[in-house]
Formats: C-alpha cells, sequence, structure tokens
C-alpha cells in the first residue's frame, strides 16, 4: 500500500498542477509538488527498509491492461531490492530537485506547468523502476522519453531548445525500435512478456536459436542486443548519444534529475534488471562492455575541450553511464546500480551546483566568461569541490567506492573484454578528473572574466536552493561508504537476493574480492591524481598551456571540440536524405508516376475517349454500365466453363 | 441470439428518419438552420445511446453473430435483409455512431451554407455507414458500401475546399473502379453457393482457383477503401478539400472500411488465396508506412500531413490483419478503432485553427502555446496517441500488430517498427511548427483559445483514447472469440489444402 501511494502521489500532484495550475497559482503548484515529493521520498524509505532490509519482497497486482487470450499483460508494482533501491534515489533525488527548483525557477512565467512536468516525469520513472513485465517497463521508458522532451522544450519560444527537444525524442525513438524488437523476439521465445516466467525460462533457452532477419542467429543474444540498443538511446552509449549534450538546452534541474540522476540511467537498470536474460547471452554481455567502456572513454575525451559548463557536465554523464554498462556487462550488476546510486547523487549535485554558478553569473553557461567568483559564492564552490571528489574517484567519497569497485571487476572479469574496458576505464578516470578539475579551476578561479555588470551581481544562491545541494553532498561524501558492503561487499548475496542472477562462472566481482594485483586497483587512483594535477598544471599555474597543446595537435583537438562530427555525420547522412526522399516521393512518387499515370493520366485519356465516344453518341453511363455487362458476361461464361465443363 | 427489439435495424434507421424530418423543414432560413443543427444532434445522440445499448446487450463469451434479424426480401433469388453484428463489427458501430454525434457538434458554426442540406448529408451517412457494418447479406451490404459514396462526395464536392470538385471526382473515380470489381466478385460468389447470405459464404469453400480471382476482386475495392499504397493519393486531396466533420468521417469511419472488409469476407471466403497474397499485402503495407511516413514529413498543409499519417497507420492495419494471428488481429481492429478516434481528432484539432485562419499552411502559424494553452494540451495529446505513445489508444494497437508480425515475418516486423522512429519525427516537427516557437503574426496573437463547444467535441475523444490506452480490455474481450473463431476458420482451411504452418519465425 505504502508503494502504491509512493508511486501514483507524484502523478496525482502532477495532475493537480498541470491542470489545475492557474487555480492554485505558483506558489499553490510548487506546495503541492514538492510535497507530494518528500512524502513519496519518506515512503520510498520505509518501503526500502521492508522489502531490501528486511526482505519483504512482492508483487503487487493492479489490474489487468492487455489481454488478447495469448499474450496478457497486467499494471503491477514488482518489489525487489532492485528496485527499492531504485525507487528511494529516483523520489530522493527528484524531491530534492522540486525544491531546488522552487528557487531556481522563481522568476519563470510557467512555474506550475514545470512543477507539472517534473512531477510527471517523476511517476513515469517509478513505473519503469517497479515495472513487473516488459511492456510496462516500455511505458515507463516512453514516459519519461515523453517528460524529457517536454523539459528539454521547456522554453518553447527557444528554436534551439525545440530542436534539441525533438532530437531527443526521434534519437530515443531510434533505441525504442531495437527495445521494440527485442520485446517482440521475448513473446516470440517465451510466449509471454511477464518478468518472473521468461526469467524461469531463460536458462531451457539458452542455445536455442531463432530464425532473425533470414540467419539462424542464437535467440537469447539477438534478444538482449536488441533490448541493449534500447538501453543505448536513452542511456546515451555511443553512436545514440548525440542528444544527450543538446538536451542541456533545457533548464538545469532537468538536466540534474533526467539528464544525470535517473532517466538517462534507466538503461543500465534495465540490464541489471533483465540479468537473467543476459547472463545467458555472453555475446551480448560482450557487446555490452564494449559499447560501456568505449563510450566511458569517448565521451570523457570530448568533455576536455567543451567550453558550456552543463555540456562538460552532460558528457562526463554519458562517460560514467559507460562505466556503468561495463560493469553490467562484466556480470557486476550490483556493481553497476551501486555507481547508478552514487552517481544519482555526485552527478545530481553537480549540475544542482552548476546551476546555482549559472544563477549567479546572470544565466551565463560559457565557462571562458566565468572565473574568481568563488569567495562570492563559498557554498556552491564547497558542494562543487565534494561533487568532483565524489566524480574523480578521491578515497572515501562515493565515487571511489563505486568506480573502483567496477574498474577492479573489469580487471577480474578475466576476459578480453574486460581488459579493454579496464585500461579504458583508468585512462578515462585520469579525464574525467582532468576536465573535473577544469571545469572547477576556469569557473571559480583565475582573474574574472565576465564584465563589470555581471560580476557585480554575483550572489550566492537562496537557502531553497542551497538546501538540497548540501542534502546531495551529504549523498556524496558518505553513500559510498554507507553502501559498499551491502550493494558490492560481501553482504551483497543477501542484499539483493534473487532480484539480480549472476552465474557463477560470471562473479567477476567475487574474484575481484579474492584478491588483483595491487597496482591494478591503484592505477585508477593514481590515474585520478595525475588528472588534477595536470588540469592545475594547465590551468592555474601555466595557463598559457592549454592553447599551446590545442596548436599543436589542432586536428586532434578539432575533432574533439566538434564532437568527433557525430551531428554533421548524422544530418548529412539520414536526416537530409530523409528529407529529400520524402519530398522526391511526393513529388515524383504520388505527383508524377502514380497520379500521372492513375487517376490523371486516366481522365486525360477518358476525355479524349469521350470526345471520341461523343460523336458516337454515347456517354459516361452507358460506358459504365457497358463495363459491367462485359463483365457479367465473362463470369458468367467462366461460371458455364467450370461449371459444365 | 435474436434478441426480440430489432436494435440494429432502428440504429440504422433512426439517422434516416431524423434526415426525412430536417427534410420536411420549412420557414424562415435561420430557423431551419437552427431546427436542423438541433434535430440532427438529437437524432445522432439518440442514435448513439441506442449504439450503447448494444455494447452493454452483446455477450462478450461467443463468436456468434448476435442481435440478428433476418427476412425474406427477394425470395427469388434467395436474397434477404439479414443483419447482425459480431465482435469484429461491434466497435464500428459504435464508432460511427459516436463520431456522428462530434460531427454535428463540430459543425455547429462552421458551417454557414446549406445548413439543412448538410444535416441531411451527415444523418444518411451514418444510417449508411451504420448498416454497411451491421448487413450479413451481399446486396444489402454492397448497397449501403457503395452507399456510403454519395453522400461522401456531395459533402466534399458541395461543402469542400476551392479545388473539391478536382478532390470528388479523384476520389470517385478511385473508390468507382474497386467497387464494379467486387460487384461482379458478389455476382461470382452467388453463382457458387447460391444465395447472397454472408455467413453462408463465410463458411463455403470456395475452390482454390477461384478464390484467388474473387480475392483480387474484393482487393480491388478494400485496398483502395483503406486506402493501400499505391491507390493512396486519392486520400490527401479528399482530406485537403472536405469540410473538417467530412474529414472526420472520411478517416474515421470510410478508411475502416476497407479494413473491415478484409477481415470480414477476404479471410474466411478465401483463406487460400490470403496465404497466396499474404506476401503482396506485406509488401505494400510496409511500403506504405514508410513511404508515406517520409512524404508526411515533407508536407507543409496540416490535413495533407495527417492525411500521409493516416496512410501509414492503415499500413499497420492491413499488415496485422495478414498476419493471421491473435496479436496481430485483435491489435488491426484496435488500431483501426484508435486510429478513426485519434486522426479524426487530429482533424478537428486542425479545424480549429482553420475556423479561426482560414489557412491550413503551417508556415502561418507557431507559438500557439502561448495564447492557446488548452489547444496545445489537447493538440499535444492526440499528437502522441498518434505516435503511438504507451498509455494512449494508438500504442497497443501497433504494439500487437508487429508482436503478431514478428512471429509471421521478421523482416516485415523490422520494416514496420522503423515507422515508429518516422511518425515520432513527422508528428513532432508539426507540432513544434505549429505550437512552439514565438508568434510572429498579430492575426496569429489574436486567436482564442478552444471555446467550451470546441472543449465538449473534444473531452470525450481524449477520454476514450486514454481508456482504450490504459484499460484495451474493453474492447480485446468482446472481439475475442470472433477473432479466434476467424483464425480457426482460416488456418483450419490452410492446414486442409496442405498449406504449411504461416509462423515461420520458430524457435529451435
Amino acid at each position: 500500500m505504502l508503494a502504491i501511494i509512493a508511486v501514483f502521489l507524484p502523478l496525482a500532484a502532477a495532475i493537480l498542477a498541470g491542470l489545475f495550475g492557474r487555480q492554485i497559482g505558483d506558489r499553490g503548484a510548487q506546495l503541492v509538488t514538492c510535497g507530494a515529493l518528500c512524502a513519496s521520498a519518506v515512503l520510498s524509505v520505509f518501503v526500502f527498509y521492508d522489502v531490501a532490509v528486511l526482505g519483504h519482497g512482492r508483487i503487487i497486482d493492479l489490474f489487468t491492461w492487455i489481454d488478447t487470450g495469448e499474450l496478457q499483460v497486467r499494471w503491477a508494482l514488482r518489489l525487489d531490492t532492485l528496485s527499492a533501491v531504485m525507487l528511494l534515489v529516483v523520489t530522493l533525488v527528484s524531491a530534492m530537485v522540486h525544491i531546488y527548483s522552487v528557487g531556481y525557477m522563481a522568476h519563470d512565467s510557467s512555474i506550475p506547468r514545470f512543477m507539472a512536468y517534473l512531477s510527471f516525469f517523476t511517476f513515469f520513472m517509478l513505473m519503469l523502476v517497479t515495472s513487473d513485465n516488459f511492456v510496462q517497463l516500455f511505458f515507463g521508458w516512453e514516459g519519461v522519453g515523453l517528460c524529457s522532451y517536454l523539459l528539454v522544450g521547456f522554453w518553447y519560444d527557444r528554436p534551439t531548445a525545440n530542436a534539441a527537444a525533438i532530437k531527443a525524442f526521434v534519437v530515443n525513438r531510434v533505441g525504442d525500435f531495437g527495445f521494440s524488437l527485442g520485446i517482440f523476439a521475448v513473446f516470440l521465445i517465451f510466449g509471454t512478456l511477464q518478468f518472473d516466467p521468461v526469467f524461469a525460462g531463460a536458462a531451457d533457452m539458452a542455445g536455442n536459436t531463432i530464425n532473425f532477419l533470414g540467419w539462424q542467429v542464437d535467440a537469447l543474444t539477438v534478444t538482449c542486443i536488441l533490448l541493449f540498443i534500447g538501453a543505448m538511446g536513452k542511456s546515451a552509449q555511443l553512436g545514440l548519444h548525440t542528444w544527450l549534450p543538446d538536451a542541456m538546452e533545457g533548464p538545469t534541474p532537468v538536466s540534474a534529475l533526467i539528464h544525470a540522476a535517473t532517466m538517462v540511467t534507466a538503461g543500465v537498470f534495465m540490464v541489471a534488471r533483465l540479468s537473467p536474460l543476459f547472463e545467458y547471452a555472453p555475446t551480448a554481455l560482450a557487446v555490452v562492455v564494449v559499447i560501456g567502456g568505449t563510450t566511458a572513454m569517448f565521451a570523457a575525451t570530448i568533455g576536455m575541450a567543451q567550453n558550456d559548463i552543463k555540456r562538460v557536465i552532460a558528457y562526463s554523464t554519458c562517460s560514467q553511464l559507460g562505466y556503468m554498462f561495463f560493469a553490467a556487462g562484466v556480470s557486476a550488476y550490483s556493481a553497476a546500480i551501486f555507481h547508478l546510486m552514487t552517481h544519482a547523487f555526485f552527478k545530481a549535485l553537480l549540475f544542482l551546483g552548476a546551476g546555482s554558478v549559472i544563477h549567479a553569473m546572470s544565466g551565463e553557461q560559457d565557462m571562458r566568461k566565468m572565473g574568481g567568483i568563488w569567495r562570492r559564492v563559498p557554498c556552491t564552490y564547497a558542494v562543487m569541490w565534494i561533487g568532483s571528489l565524489a566524480l574523480a574517484g578521491i578515497p572515501y567519497f562515493s565515487g571511489y567506492f563505486s568506480k573502483d569497485t567496477i574498474i577492479e571487476a573489469a580487471w577480474a572479469a578475466g576476459t578480453g573484454v574486460g581488459t579493454y574496458a579496464y585500461w579504458l576505464g583508468v585512462f578515462a578516470a585520469f579525464i574525467t578528473a582532468f576536465y573535473s578539475w577544469r571545469l572547477l579551476i576556469m569557473t571559480f578561479h583565475g582573474s574574472p572574466r565576465a564584465d563589470h555588470e555581471v560580476m557585480h551581481h554575483v550572489h550566492e544562491s537562496p537557502g531553497v536552493m542551497l538546501i538540497p545541494l548540501f542534502v546531495l553532498a551529504a549523498g556524496a561524501v558518505f553513500a559510498g561508504a554507507i553502501g559498499y558492503e551491502a550493494f558490492v561487499g560481501e553482504g551483497r548475496a543477501a542484499f539483493w537476493r534473487d532480484s539480480i542472477l549472476v552465474l557463477a562462472d560470471h562473479d567477476s566481482l567475487g574474484r575481484a574480492h579474492e584478491g588483483v594485483p595491487e597496482i591494478v586497483s591503484l592505477l585508477p587512483l593514481i590515474a585520478a591524481v595525475a588528472g588534477i594535477a595536470t588540469a592545475y598544471v594547465f590551468y592555474m599555474l601555466r595557463p598559457a598551456l592549454p592553447d599551446l597543446v590545442t596548436q599543436r595537435i589542432h586536428a586532434l583537438y578539432l575533432l574533439v571540440l566538434n564532437k568527433y562530427y557525430f551531428d554533421e555525420l548524422y544530418d548529412r547522412l539520414l536526416v537530409r536524405p530523409a528529407m529529400a526522399l520524402g519530398f522526391g516521393l511526393w513529388k515524383q512518387g504520388d505527383g508524377a508516376t502514380i497520379d500521372g499515370l492513375g487517376p490523371d493520366g486516366l481522365s486525360a485519356v477518358t476525355r479524349d475517349l469521350s470526345v471520341r465516344a461523343s460523336r458516337l453518341q454515347t456517354g459516361y453511363l452507358y460506358h459504365y454500365a457497358f463495363a459491367i455487362l462485359i463483365g457479367v458476361v465473362i463470369l458468367v461464361s467462366w461460371y458455364l466453363v467450370r461449371v459444365v465443363g | 441470439m435474436t434478441s426480440g427489439f430489432p436494435y440494429l435495424t432502428v440504429t440504422t434507421f433512426l439517422p434516416l428518419l431524423g434526415a426525412v424530418l430536417i427534410l420536411v423543414l420549412r420557414g424562415a432560413p435561420e430557423a431551419v438552420a437552427r431546427n436542423a443543427r438541433w434535430i440532427a444532434l438529437w437524432t445522432s445522440l439518440a442514435t448513439f445511446v441506442l449504439s450503447l445499448f448494444i455494447w452493454v446487450n452483446f455477450d462478450p463469451t461467443t463468436s456468434d453473430f448476435q442481435f440478428v434479424e433476418q427476412s425474406d426480401w427477394v425470395p427469388t433469388f434467395n436474397i434477404a435483409y439479414h443483419m447482425g453484428i459480431d465482435g469484429i463489427s461491434l466497435f464500428f458501430v459504435l464508432l460511427s455512431t459516436f463520431l456522428t454525434v462530434l460531427c454535428v457538434i463540430a459543425s455547429w458554426i462552421s458551417v454557414t451554407s446549406r445548413v439543412k442540406e448538410y444535416m441531411i448529408a451527415f444523418l444518411v451517412l451514418e444510417t449508411l455507414m451504420v448498416g454497411m457494418f451491421c448487413a450479413l447479406d451481399f446486396i444489402v451490404f454492397y448497397m449501403f458500401f457503395e452507399g456510403v459514396l454519395i453522400p461522401m462526395f456531395l459533402i466534399i464536392g458541395i461543402w469542400g475546399g476551392p479545388r473539391r470538385v478536382y478532390a470528388s471526382f479523384k476520389f470517385f473515380l478511385y473508390t468507382l473502379l474497386g467497387s464494379v470489381l467486387m460487384l461482379l466478385a458478389i455476382l461470382a460468389i452467388y453463382f457458387e453457393t447460391g444465395s447472397t447470405d454472408i455467413p453462408t459464404a463465410m463458411a463455403f469453400n470456395f475452390p482454390a482457383g477461384m478464390q484467388k480471382w474473387l480475392w483480387l476482386a474484393f482487393f480491388a475495392s478494400f485496398a483502395v477503401k483503406v486506402p493501400m499504397w499505391p491507390v493512396h493519393t486519392w486520400l490527401p486531396d479528399a482530406h485537403v478539400e472536405a469540410p473538417t466533420a467530412g474529414s472526420v468521417i472520411l478517416a474515421g469511419v470510410l478508411l475502416k472500411m476497407g479494413g473491415y472488409g478484409f477481415v470480414r469476407f477476404s479471410l474466411p471466403m478465401f483463406p487460400l488465396a490470403t496465404a497466396y497474397f499474404t506476401p503482396l499485402i506485406f509488401t505494400l503495407s510496409i511500403v506504405a508506412i514508410i513511404y508515406t511516413s517520409l512524404v508526411a514529413l515533407a508536407q507543409d498543409d496540416m490535413k495533407k500531413l495527417i492525411a500521409y499519417s493516416s496512410v501509414a497507420h492503415m499500413g499497420i492495419v492491413t499488415l496485422g490483419i495478414f498476419t493471421i494471428t491473435q496479436e496481430g488481429l485483435q491489435g488491426a481492429i484496435l488500431q483501426m478503432l484508435s486510429h478513426g478516434l485519434v486522426s479524426s481528432a487530429l482533424f478537428l484539432v486542425v479545424g480549429v485553427v482553420y475556423d479561426r485562419l482560414h489557412t491550413r499552411e503551417i508556415a502561418r502559424y507557431g507559438g500557439l502555446a502561448d495564447n492557446m494553452p488548452k489547444y496545445a494540451f489537447v493538440f499535444m495529446l492526440f499528437m502522441l496517441a498518434s505516435v503511438g505513445l504507451p498509455g494512449t489508444s494508438g500504442f497497443v494497437g501497433e504494439f500487437l500488430v508487429l508482436v503478431g508480425a514478428f512471429q509471421v515475418s521478421t523482416w516485415g516486423a523490422f520494416l514496420a517498427t522503423t515507422g515508429i522512429i518516422l511518425s515520432a519525427a513527422y508528428m513532432l516537427y508539426l507540432y513544434r511548427r505549429v505550437v512552439f516557437g514565438v508568434i510572429t503574426r498579430a492575426d496569429v496573437r489574436s486567436m482564442l483559445d478552444l471555446s467550451p463547444r470546441e472543449v465538449l467535441v473534444f473531452a470525450p475523444i481524449v477520454a476514450l483514447v486514454l481508456w482504450m490506452g490504459l484499460y484495451p480490455s474493453s474492447f480485446l474481450k468482446p472481439m475475442q472469440p470472433s477473432v479466434a473463431n476467424l483464425i480457426d476458420r482460416v488456418e483450419g482451411a490452410q492446414k486442409a489444402a496442405g498449406l504449411p504452418d504461416a509462423t515461420v519465425t520458430a524457435v529451435r
């Protein structure tokens, strides 16, 4: 019952604020949504205690959704440790973002709409994490995608925001294309879309094949890869990542909640949730590792060269999601979820901190126009440090526990792809630390680069924005140390119970605990410290150095600065050809060919014929009747031939 | 089940009675127009309520025809007045009666010339539509099926836009071509079975060679109605020129006649030919989905864009019907119902701004979210239903069809699923250009938000779209036995003829 209230309160609040915003006013909408979310968060704590700690996992059945006799899907809430963890993280971060938004969006003209979207998003996210079947998962999946679209395009009078919103939705749809096919394949293979029977049947299906697009392929492998394409879209992995940086057009609280802490992690959640399926598809897992590892590295390199404070953090998110994926790929699902949780805290913190900076700088987002403000915004400065330390994986901050576990697990997996991910992970750790301190130094230190007017207005954010920052900062500091034992330590089996399946010979975490070489576990930390040191040298001690280096490797720098030209490539290869093809098919296909040969051509011929026919003193009607008559004659004679002959 | 009260006959002919009442109206033009509106409203409302009774009394556990009425008509030729519905036709009757009410309300102010004739045309149209879905005799069916063309032709030709003559001519030419062939096929069936009774023909085993010819004749008629690619080009023109309510009926009900025809006739009567021609249908459906979606992307006229999207959505329907799976067929029927609501609503959405600014050109609008928030909300909801967002009616049908298609042909499902990407692209792009952005023109700025009458039109569709999306069981349950029975019939006949199982994507 508590869980039902926790999930549906945000929906109720969204409806109230969204449809009756004018009646209850700005303040009313803020109170309703923040109140609902805080209540949800408190209830989630109870649910988490009941389900994850006491082990009272259960499925709350609501009502039938789709029933065709063969295919049956029900609305239900699945409560186990995995969903309880997600429930807690989502409601907590969401509640903080709601409160923060009261301050951040104070001067906006559509506050009720904004708050309603945020709550609506939270509802879909909760439906996603508590789903008990593939279709409800897809419901939540598309729902959060919708809210992301609405919130990215929240300032609908900005063309860039509208473009980014459409891009986010359509690129996600490309992922959904794979996801949908994956769901169809699951139904084909298992005859059901409910999780439990599918999971129970997975072991027996291992090794079976289906015919997919003419090839006879391993059933579970192709299914899992298709499903993973969906995860790649939502979690902005290599190839389908282009929407995430653009999504920064949305208000900053949105970036913190949707594009850092919750929605973009849905892909990771999906792989963990479907661990009983992925475990029997080792090839699919290898694909997950390679994509994850490559994205971790690839996105980090782009992050080095960006100048927009939010885009740096966005690419960082992309990269950290890559870490989570390769963790899941080496069967360290619990480590992936652990990092998902710590990342939710410190990345939401970094985004909201960045929001606080932007707020202070009168809306400026370009780091080249910041600098020298740390004394003026001490609280923001402090929380940004905490977030960065956690992100870089400096000991005893939360990221240290989760990220190091992931990197060690990748090594301990002992596979080729695992080693690949390990090295990319270590190198990405260096880059992560580098861009984080580049961000800190460019934003807060050095001489002020903003104009006098802006600098004059620099101020610390109000309490309503700072309190959420402090809460999240606490999470960024302590979540790792508190959660380590249960999430990925010796107590992990008792904690996760059967919500995550790891086959005995895939247990990379267990092997990591048995011991990896000292240098293997130290290397990420060394890389991080080196990254910080490099950033310090580049941006603090020798500010001329970055320019010098970028000139030396100008081509490489341009490649990274322009994000490897993915957008340009897609535009040339897909967007423009699609538009041109559409126009061509319309004018040439429909217009010239079909109409030309069909009705228009026919009418021309008819007109011609009727001129001649009229000379023979006949008309249209006669033609028509005559046609029928001929037809009847043919049919009757054919009938006679068949029956008589 | 034969019920005492002739529900179907009364539901069918009640609108005609209203039309006759309007016909005899006399007096000042103003008063006649007002009375015609009110009579049309009350008649259509009463008909709708009556059709609700049919739903309530419908027995969802059987696949038999219900509310059957039968009496001799032309006994010499074995032609009977035979009416009845099953789980497949039930909701099409409801869709017709429901949309007629909305059409009357939607035309309340926007139609000012020849109001009397306009309302008569719609009521006659309702009679013909309902009769068509209830008919169980070929002659009765054919009369209703073809009769529908006449009021529709008049609605486009008289109350339509500037190119209405070209559009109505094209519309008529296309549909007539198919009809002639269907009439010939009906004659052939009569010669073969000795009666024009539809249930008799449905159970009759036609010779395999004959099935192909008859199937093609019916196909010619239904493919134009659906419309399937490449005989779809009449639709964008007809929609663009038709008045709003005409578009609603056209998209909402008339397109469904083709899909209904396939399910009702082609599948059970010609199971062998169906198996033979399934690859053709799949190909045409997939071409329709991808081709028209791309064309929709390039449109600059709102109505044309939605018309092209209709062709794509109906491609999903024909794909689903010919999967001959429980999911595919039920999905196809649900998709037809959903499309009947959603595309009608989208045409009404266009109608709202057309009434204010008298242009359908997308570029003339922009920024409507500012001064028309209610409108923006309604438009958003129907746009999402159109792109098949889960929770709306559009999702369930499309999803079930694709699930069914995947079992029969992974290539088919693979290509058809690209539609979910393309539909999102063209609908979002449309919405962005109309609703988002900054208002740059004074006449756009002065547009008023939805009036209470317009809200009244949209509210029930919104409710139904969500109902169908969140709890589609209300609609899936009654059609389940009929669909299962149909599949048994088709697969049984195919097996008897030694055809292989259609489900090729087996797990090994």
